[in-house]
This record gives C-alpha cells, structure tokens and sequence, in this order.
C-alpha cells in the first residue's frame, strides 16, 4: 500500500492559497514583522553608514601622523643622527627630528641691525633647530625660496628658514636678495619661507625661526632632538608608533612617548557598537511581538478553518500535511513582511542618507538575512498553532466544521 | 469473484460514559462492488459512529472490517490514512468546499494527498465536473453556486481517483427538495456507471431511491427487504 504523500509544489500552492484568500488578514499580520525586520535594517544601515562617515573624516593625513616625545632628562636619549635608524623602517615615509631652543617666549629675532627707538625692531620668537626633511613631514610648502638640505647642515651653514607668520612679523616679503635675520644677535641668512603649513602636527612652525640643527648647536647651544615628527605611508601608523621608539632609542625606548592616530577600524567599530546596542534590542522586540502577532492570528485562522483541516483529513491528508501547510503559510507570512521590512528599511537607510548627505553603506549580508529571518519568525510562530492543526481529530473537526 | 467493498463483521463501537453508550453493536454488513446502500436511522441511532467507522475516521472498538479487501483493524493512523485518501470518496451534509477557490480547483484538492501526475490534475478535475453535469461552472467559486451544484461539485471531487466507495453523510440534508431530486437523480446516474455508494440519511424519500435499504436502530442494523 501506498503511504499517503504530497508534493512540495502542492504544499506551496495550498499554502499561497490560505495566505491569499484573506488578504487585509494577511497584511495586518505581516505589520508586526515588517516594523522589527525594518528597525533592525535602519539600525544596523545607519549605523553602519555613520561609522563609515565618522571614519572617513579621518583624513589621510591625520591618519599617517606619529610624533614622539623625547624627554630632556636626564641625559640625551635620542641624537640628531638617530634619524637615519628609523627612516630605514618600512612604512614611514617621512621622517625630521626638532629642537627647540630653550627659552621662555622665545628669542629676540630682528630683521636687521639698526637700533632704532621709534620702531618695534625685536620680536621675540620661538627658534626650532630641524633636520633638512622637515616641510615633507608637516605637509608644508615653501612660499619662497627653499628648505635647507644636508649640504647646509653638514657644512653648518648659517641660513634659516621663516615660518610664515614670522616672515610677516619680521617684514621680510622675498628671500631672492638674501635678507637677514639676528637670532640673539647672531646673523643667518633667509633662503625660504614656508607658505602654508599643511599639518596640525607642529602648529608653532608658522611663527618660528627655523635653523639646521648643527648651526643652532653651534651658535645657540641648541641641545638634542625633543621631537620626532614622522609621516608614515596609509595604514602603517599603528605599526611605526611602536617600532619608531626602539629606533630611535635601543636602550631608553621605554622613556619615549608615543602620540599616534586612533585605529581608525576599532574607532569604526566601537561608534557602530555603540549606535547599535539599544535599537537592536528595539528593533528585536518588535520582531517578537511580530512573532506574538502572527501565532496569534494563525491560531485563530486554524479555529475558522477547523473544517478545512476535517476536509483535507477526509481526503487523505496525514497529521504532518497539515502541521506542514500551516507552518508554510505562517514562513510565508514571514518572509513577505521580512521582504517588506527590509526593503522599507534599505529605502529608510538611503533617504537618511541623502538628506544628511552620506554616502549610504549597506551590508548585503543583511539585506540577503533579514527577510530569513523574517521567514524564521513566521515559522517558529507557527509551530504551535500548526501542531494544533495537526493534532485535530478528523471526525471531530469534520463535526465542527462548516 | 471479487472481494466486497464493505465487509464489516460483528463490529461493536462504545463510548465509555456512565453508563456506557453503545452505540454500534454487532453490526454485519456486506458492500458489494455496484451497490447503492441507504442507511437510514433517526438521530442518535449510530448513524454518525457507522459513518465514521466505515469512513475510517474512528475505529470499532471490536470486530474486523474489510475495505475493498484490505483489513483495516490494526493499521496504523497513516496507513489508515493513506487507504482513507485513495478508496473512499466523502460526500458531506455541509460540502466542505472552500470558499476562496474556484470549483475546479475544489475538485483538484481531492488529488492533493495521492500520488498522481501534477499536470493533468485540471484535466481529471474538468472531465469528473462534467460527470456531474457542472462542466459550465468550473471557473466558479462556491458562494456563485447554488446549494445543489455545490453538492454536486463535493461529489464531483469525491469521484475524483474512482475511489472504491462513495460515502454521502447526509447528502440532501441542506438542499431544497428541486436540488435533493437532483442530486439523487445523479446518485442513480453513478449507480448505473458501476460506483459503489453508500447513503446515510434520515430522510425515507432519500433512501427509498437506493437500491437496498439498511436500518440502524440502537446500534443495530437490520436490513429492509423491499
């Protein structure tokens, strides 16, 4: 004898059927679902697309950016020649070691020799010793003139270069008749002056004097590098920030400080953490009372539909056929809304977007889940009104039914 | 010779109450091949308990029951199930058709549960349709019947598969009396064509078309000779 058996595309069509034939039913049921599944998306796309926002504010430039702090006791830690050590470091693209000279306010600048009372001639300014790589570091350029380079330093040449601002101060305009400065009386020729400076590593630059290291040891008693400024290349920061002190320093690496950009991939996670936490929890709660909703109406649709269940019993249908096509129709309930909620929750996602101007980021993970689980929603709903179905006695629910 | 339709042997059904009811005892009964049987009997006779016994709905408490030669005490609930779907045909008092799908597609069910091919289902819908004269009104949903069609469309899905056995609880028990003579007029027709059928009812006008009338009184039955 043959067992009683069906088709799976016959288990589909009865189950469309039941879930077509009440449509307004159908649709007040999906609610429930569509409003949890949307939530979860909007959440988890907004943030997602606020992490990537937040993240991308992060320049590049900021993000290549590590300076170490060199303490001045009590001995020198780093020399000026310790810079050729970590410039061999993959990963940093740039590097410059500075000193700057150690007085309060800065010292006497003039931009020439002649005493006169009626004017301001002294300005007091800061005085940075730098080896010659300094502007590519800082992202700065050189308005007039040029930087110094080894050649100078070597044969310890006495130029200088202005920042911008103590160029104005000074009321030097051009560099190309070799205007001089006096630092504490000591004169230096300019050859440069930087123009803008792009980075906010060393902000004081604008407005200070800068001299190779080796002339402002010689005529300023200039000490060692107190700073080391490095421009890495895109993503190595994490890593120079902790090879760059051994570098420098085999023996008193532990003295020197580090300041390096935040991790941009755990900054990113822990404000999508954060944005997350709570509407995750919002948005699953309405996935439950989703879920209430529909076991709640599948059980009454068994009630109404006690004959149908006699009638399919009648005609040979097993107790699983039966718990088989209501579990259907409950997924597919489910799965519509999870459809549903998740396409408003995408089209939620973009317009916020688009009014706050973001580029909106979707996970497709997320777009592919959510209407699953949507559709498991609907089917762990409708366990227990389905096996109610299928535990029905056919003479009774033929008895019952209309 | 073949084997009876309806062999049921001594068969005894209570329901435990106090005191118990019973509601079928001893109750022999021969179904041949062909046969138009009318059960008849005033509510609270057993007519339900025998219907549901020979309808494999409910299980006799003792004696054995053949259907179509396959003894049905001691199958399990899926066997019965499956031997339910592919030998007996229900025709209801109240149809049981559903609403929301076309009289076509009510017939159809009847093949839901049976391993037939998928494709020609409408086909085998259409053409038991047209054996009940409905043929016009296959696209139509129930509530565009009348009670008589509709009547006619649940037999035309118990036809469906030519089932051993069509068993009608009550046939005529919601139609009016044009509707109730068309109806048996197509009961007649089926018992020419060789169908098996076996009608409960209460009603003696009903029962004095079929060809041998069964009386159940107290759980017995007792054949009327005409």
């Amino acid at each position: 004898m043959s067992r009683a058996s069906m088709r799976l595309p016959d288990l589909c069509d009865e189950a469309l059927a039941g879930v077509a034939s009440r449509p307004v039913r159908t649709a007040l049921t999906m609610l429930g679902t569509v409003i949890g599944i949307a939530t979860l998306v909007i959440t988890l796309g907004v943030a997602a697309t606020a992490a990537n926002q937040i993240a991308g504010r992060f320049d590049a430039v900021t993000a290549t950016e590590v300076t170490v702090l060199v303490p001045g006791q009590p001995e020198p830690l780093v020399s000026w020649g310790g810079l050729a050590d970590l410039q061999r470091l993959n990963g940093v693209h740039a590097a410059a070691s500075i000193a700057t000279l150690d007085t309060a306010g800065g010292a006497h600048v003039r931009a020439n020799d002649v005493h006169d009372p009626t004017t301001v001639t002294d300005r007091a300014l800061p005085v940075v010793a730098t080896t010659p790589g300094l502007p590519e570091v800082v992202n700065a350029d050189l308005g007039q003139g040029r930087y110094f380079d080894e050649g100078h330093v070597t044969r310890h040449d006495r130029v200088a270069v202005l920042g911008g601002a103590a160029a104005k101060l000074l009321g030097i305009t051009r560099v190309d008749d070799a205007p001089a400065v006096f630092v504490d009386d000591q004169a230096f020729t300019v050859i440069g002056v930087l123009g803008d400076a792009g980075s906010g590593q060393e902000p004081g630059l604008d407005s200070s004097v800068l001299l190779p290291y080796t002339t402002a040891s010689d005529r300023l008693r200039i000490g060692t590098p107190s700073k080391v400024l490095i421009r890495t290349d895109l993503g190595a920061a994490p890593l120079i920030a902790r090879q760059a002190p051994v570098a420098l320093s085999p023996n008193g690496h532990a003295s020197l400080s580090v300041v390096a950009p935040p991790d941009p991939a755990s900054l990113r996670g822990g404000v999508e953490h954060d944005v997350n936490g709570l509407f995750v929890v919002l948005g699953l709660v309405s996935l439950i009372v989703g879920a209430i909703g529909i076991a709640n109406v599948t059980l009454v649709t068994v009630m109404e539909r006690i004959g149908e269940i006699g009638l399919r019993r009648a005609l040979g249908a097993g107790r699983r056929h039966i718990a088989a096509q209501f579990l259907v129709e409950s997924g597919t309930v489910g799965l519509i809304g999870g459809i549903v909620g998740t396409s408003t929750g995408i089209v939620a996602v973009v317009v916020i977007s688009a009014v706050n101007g973001w580029t909106p980021v979707l996970d497709l993970s997320l777009a592919a889940g959510a209407p699953v689980a949507g559709a498991v929603v609907g089917l762990v709903a409708g366990l227990y009104p389905s096996l109610r179905a299928a535990r029905m006695r056919p003479v009774e629910a033929l008895r019952a039914g209309t | 010779m073949t084997a009876p339709v309806i062999r049921l042997d001594g068969v005894g059904r209570v329901f435990p109450a106090d005191p118990p009811v019973h509601a079928l005892t001893d109750v022999q009964l021969s179904v041949e091949r062909g046969d138009y049987v009318s059960v008849v009997g005033v509510s609270g006779s057993g007519k339900s308990t025998l219907l549901n016994t020979l309808g494999l709905l409910d299980r006799p408490d003792s004696g054995g029951y053949r259907l179509d030669g396959v003894e049905t005490t001691g199958l399990s609930d899926r066997q019965l199930t499956a031997l339910r779907g592919s030998r007996i045909g229900f025709v209801f008092q109240s149809f049981h058709l559903l609403a929301y799908r076309s009289a076509a597609d009510n017939v159809a069910m009847a093949e839901l549960y049976r391993r037939t091919d998928r494709r020609r289902r409408g086909e085998r819908a259409r053409a038991a349709l047209t054996r009940v004269g409905l043929d016009h009104r296959a696209d139509f949903r129930p509530d565009k019947l009348s009670g008589g069609e509709r009547q006619r469309v649940a037999i035309a899905r118990a036809l469906l598969g030519e089932p051993a056995l069509l068993l009608c609880d009550e046939p005529t028990g919601n139609l009016d009396r044009a509707n109730t003579h068309a109806v048996l007029d197509l009961f007649d027709d089926l018992a020419r064509q060789n169908v098996t059928l076996v009608v409960i009812t209460h009603d003696e006008e009903v029962s004095r078309r079929a060809h041998r009338r069964v009386r159940i009184e107290d759980g017995r039955l007792q054949e009327e000779t005409p």
